[in-house]
């Protein structure tokens, strides 16, 4: 993402007004154009994987008899359109992605987009509480790591993140499960709530939050304790950036005259530390934790197919392993999307506290 | 080469220093010892890693000291020739990323205009992924194989070194023993080449460095979604995949796993290191590109 380089080459410049539009407006448009540049480019990615790549899709959909006859090759390719030149093709690809059609699931025999609805809402309420999780944990050790520097803390802090970063996700989602539930049985098996319960009525999809809104604490519990191990497990690894990047952020911001300025003249540290250095210091770290939601989508993948959490990661696991294209392409283009919207928003958010990203 | 004896002095000064931390030396020993492992395996290895001769699923033990998996295949030996897959292959890949996103890096600096463009705005289109779901996404369409895993991983892998040389490369071109070379008459290949590429080349080996923890992480993940090595491959994300099926024998998964987190942490020691000792500018601009 060029918003990237902001941070390395800010240099201030003079505002410029242009055909008196204001600098922050021009800022969320030219932003909002570049997302929608690339929500294109990602369904121009995901038509190019399926259509081109894996070679001859009538081979992969039509069975040893029915390949043997002209007729119906010829038939089933006038079906799809693959008797029409890429280019149109590829339009109505694209109608049918912007009118919600992503192609059938050859596994599930549903259309994608049906399938997706149905597991987005637990894939969002695992990767929401894991961000919570990281951005509280990983800022809280990274001004740990930044006040104490080249102490024992740094040093165990430091270790420790870079534990974090390197854990195979899909091994450790495997031990915790083990230890936690397998032998400890400390923690809830698998899925999202207790069969015995049932899932509470679905309002939003969240089930903590459904089952706060009918008033059922047995099942908010029994969902929390479901949520945690998996939460935790896909957090290790952005609590480790977090934690590494925040620390780097305040040494940065620890270093600046008006930080040295608000020392001598005697304010409380703790004053300091919040008012001056974890205020600027956020601007970079919401940055990070826009990407690092990446990381956490990826995780979802890796994490949900060992917890049998029915979210879009199992879902990706389970097309991958079945080789199911359609519903493969389906995941890449809504988590393409979906990531693309939250850095968006980390962007404008970028944009509206920090008046200097707006002049770039 | 010997334009600018500044920085590189600077740089080479910097380097025995950072080389000397503990988390380095932990990082050096460990991969090292890796290193020998894979290359003696089959001197070490107490069993023939694909043989089916022992008791199934036994706990680890004399004579099998990780166990031995499902089909009766001793583990450790496994994790051992593991490393003969895993560590040579994140190796070339990492180097093949490192080639083809620094030589486009460095192009689209050095050259502006349409070139640094068009390579910029694919890097941007390869950024709008999370690198796990659009590395599925290619290996999937590609159909499963370690290649093709390879290659998935390849092609989430090479923009970061397309930006960071890119940068630096920006930061160097105006510089004045790059214009006056110009002036005597080099070529923008000979220009590039030998005033700008040796110029830039510390800051993207230590992203290099950490970005073999990263490629094996995914690599790995590849494999363990089915999507890369194939069965009978001792292959350690594949190993931790089929312990998922018996995880009540914590042995199958537990030892390859750990296989990978040591290797993982090992680059990534390094590489923490070595960065810290880089110039911050450019260390910064490697921390934020190498999410």
């Amino acid at each position: 993402m060029p918003e990237k380089d902001v941070a390395v080459a800010a240099v201030p410049r003079p505002a410029r007004r242009r055909r008196g539009v204001p600098p922050l407006a021009r800022f969320l448009i030219r932003r909002i154009l570049m997302a929608l540049l690339l929500a294109w480019g990602i369904t121009l990615v995901t038509f190019v994987l399926t259509n081109l790549v894996p070679g001859d899709p009538v081979a992969a959909n039509l069975g040893q008899r029915a390949l043997g006859d002209p007729a119906i090759v010829a038939q089933w390719r006038t079906e799809h359109g693959l008797d029409k030149p890429l280019w149109e093709q590829y339009a109505l690809h694209l109608g049918g992605v912007v009118q919600g059609d992503l192609g059938m699931s050859q596994q599930s025999h549903r259309p994608v987009a049906e399938d997706l609805a149905e597991y987005v809402p637990a894939t969002l309420e695992l990767a929401g509480v894991a961000i919570a999780i990281s951005l509280v944990l990983g800022v809280a050790f990274g001004v740990v790591a930044a006040l104490r520097r080249d102490r024992l803390a740094d040093h165990v802090l430091r270790v420790l993140s870079l534990v974090g970063i390197s854990v195979p996700t899909f091994w450790l989602a495997l031990v915790a499960f083990y230890v936690f539930f397998f032998r400890l049985q400390i923690t809830p098996g698998s899925g999202r709530v207790d069969p015995a319960l049932g899932a509470p009525p679905g309002v939003t999809g969240l089930q903590t939050v459904d089952a706060l809104l009918a008033g059922r604490w047995d099942i908010f519990t029994s969902a929390v304790g479901h949520l945690i191990t998996p939460a935790l497990v896909l957090a290790l690894y952005t609590i480790g950036l977090l934690t590494r990047f925040t620390r780097s952020a305040v040494l940065e911001v620890l270093g600046q005259d008006y930080v040295r300025a608000a020392r001598a003249k005697g304010l409380p540290g703790r004053v300091i530390l919040f008012r001056y250095v974890l205020r600027s210091a956020l601007v970079p770290i919401i940055t990070v934790a826009g990407l690092a939601f990446g990381s956490l989508l990826s995780g979802t993948v890796l994490v949900e197919a060992i917890f049998a959490w029915p979210g879009i990661g199992q879902y990706a696991y389970k097309s991958a392993t079945s080789l199911d294209l359609p519903a493969v392409m389906g995941v890449g283009l809504v988590v393409g999307v979906v990531y693309l919207a939250i850095n968006l928003i980390v962007d404008v958010l970028y944009g509206v506290i920090d008046p200097r990203v707006r002049l770039q | 080469m010997k334009r600018d004896p500044l920085a590189r002095k600077g740089l080479l000064r910097r380097l025995p220093e950072a080389w000397r931390q503990p988390l380095a030396v932990a990082g050096v020993v460990i991969a090292l010892g890796w290193l020998v492992i894979a290359l003696t395996a089959p001197l070490l290895a107490p069993h023939d890693p694909l043989a089916q001769d022992l008791p199934r699923l036994a706990a680890p033990g004399p004579g099998h000291w990780f166990g031995t998996d499902q089909l009766g295949r001793d583990i450790l030996s496994r994790v051992m020739y593991g490393a003969r897959v895993s560590i040579p292959l994140t190796v070339v890949l990492v180097a093949l990323s490192l080639v083809i996103g620094g030589l486009l890096g460095a192009c689209a600096g050095y050259f502006g205009k349409w070139v640094d463009e068009s390579i910029m705005r694919l890097a941007d289109l390869v950024f709008a992924f999370p690198t796990v779901i659009l590395a599925m996404v290619v290996a999937a369409a590609l159909g499963p194989s370690l290649t093709n895993a390879v290659l998935a991983v390849l092609v989430v892998a090479w923009p970061a070194y397309a930006r960071v040389t890119r940068g630096l490369v920006l930061g160097v071109r105006e510089r004045e023993f790059v214009l006056s070379g110009r002036l005597l008459g080099f070529s923008a290949w000979r220009s590039l080449r030998v005033d700008v590429l040796p110029n830039v080349t510390g800051p993207i080996l230590v992203l290099a460095t950490l970005d073999i923890g990263t490629a094996l992480l995914l690599l790995s993940g590849l494999s363990f979604l089915g999507l890369g090595a194939k069965p009978p491959s001792p292959e350690w994300g594949a190993m931790v995949s089929s312990g998922v099926e018996v995880f009540d024998s914590w042995w199958v998964a537990t030892f390859p796993g750990l296989a990978i987190l040591t290797v993982v942490l090992a680059f990534n020691f390094l590489g923490d290191t070595l960065r810290d000792a880089l110039d911050p500018r450019t260390a910064r601009a490697i921390k934020e590109r190498a999410l």
